[in-house]
């Protein structure tokens, strides 16, 4: 009888750490694949306004954008809300070169779906967003999309 | 001779990992862009003539320089202005206070009454955006609400919920987002 006695271990096994390199890099690859980085660098302050019948915004290839907004080095460029292409400070009259340029370089069959999205401050006046629109009506660039943030409605 | 390759130490390979990791959890951005989608009209021709349309199918909304509201020449409110809206838009047969009716015929509905009525919408250019967003919010509010009534009555469930495509267009037919911005005119302060 003894004999069985004497297989019985009385120390855990050491838990196996191989494989922690596997799901770090299944959980590294994730993040890689659903990253998005940053295009562009805000030069504007958007503090978008909140809305409640808010749609996504869907293919984000398929969006161009123009930021509106106080500049955020108000010392030297002031408190007048500014438009933002790219990464620079624009006019009213770049928007429409601006336009061609995002439509050229999108796929052919992709061009009439492209969207402008129009990230604007909250406290800016409607002046300069109404010359931006009437500048995209121009360029022909309908689908607009008035970037907002989803209001949370306390349920009462 | 076959010399044996000492074994590469594998055991910090998991670190290695985890900084990229890290460094891939930092810089990732998860936020969904979300906002109000509206369809601008192309350019106006300056050959059209300015359509004809009645008093009575147009709901005039303004909103002032001081982000007041004019509904129809009298202050509104921001609270009210969906149910307003809803109100206007909804068919009231043979009602001189409300805009006309009309019968059309749309595939998957069948005949439906359709209104003729119009939202203008008003700004200012001293207008804040932040107002703008709350009016144009509460008028997608206003048709959500018309769409979600009509596709409970035809189809048994809310507008958002259909999945057939034909019936989406249908409502859509059916209620169509009739807002309407007028041109801007240079008038008060920026």
């Amino acid at each position: 009888m003894s004999r069985f006695k004497k297989q019985v271990s009385k120390e855990v096994p050491a838990i196996s750490t191989s494989s922690l390199p596997d799901i770090i890099f299944m959980l590294l690859f994730f993040f890689m694949v659903t990253t998005v980085m940053r295009e562009t660098t805000l030069i504007v302050r958007t503090k978008l306004p909140e809305a409640t019948e808010v749609q996504k915004l869907e293919k984000k290839s398929l969006v161009s954008y123009i930021y509106i907004g106080p500049p955020i080095q108000s010392k030297i460029y002031g408190t007048e809300s500014r438009i933002q292409l790219n990464d620079y400070f624009a006019v009213i009259s770049d928007i429409q070169e601006f336009v061609v340029l995002e439509r050229e370089a999108r796929d052919e069959a992709d061009r009439k779906f492209l969207t402008t999205s129009l990230k604007v401050n909250g406290e800016t006046k409607m002046g300069v967003v109404t010359d931006v629109k009437q500048e995209l009506r121009k360029a022909s660039a309908f689908k607009i999309n008035y970037s907002t943030r989803r209001k949370v409605v306390k349920k009462e | 001779m076959a010399r044996k390759i000492p074994a590469i130490n594998a055991g910090s390979m998991a670190d290695i990992a985890f900084l990229l990791l890290i460094f891939f959890l930092v810089t990732t951005t998860m936020d969904v862009d979300t906002g109000i989608m509206r369809q601008l009209p192309p350019p106006p021709d300056p050959n059209q003539d300015i359509p004809d349309i009645k008093e009575r199918n147009i709901m005039n909304i303004l909103v002032s320089k001081s982000d007041r509201l004019l509904v129809n020449k009298k202050m509104g409110n921001i609270k009210t202005l969906k149910n307003d809206v809803i109100d206007f838009m909804s068919i009231h047969h043979d009602d001189p206070a409300y805009p006309e009716v009309t019968m059309k015929s749309i595939d998957y509905i069948g005949d439906v009454y359709t209104t003729k009525g119009i939202i203008s919408l008003k700004n200012d250019r001293g207008t804040s955006y932040n107002m703008y967003i709350q009016v144009q919010n509460e008028l997608a509010a206003a048709f959500k609400e018309l769409r979600d009534r009509l596709s409970m009555q035809k189809f048994g469930r809310k507008y958002d919920k259909l999945i057939n495509e034909d019936y989406i267009d249908a409502i859509n037919k059916a209620v169509p987002i009739r807002v309407s911005e007028a041109e801007p005119e240079d008038v008060g302060g920026n």
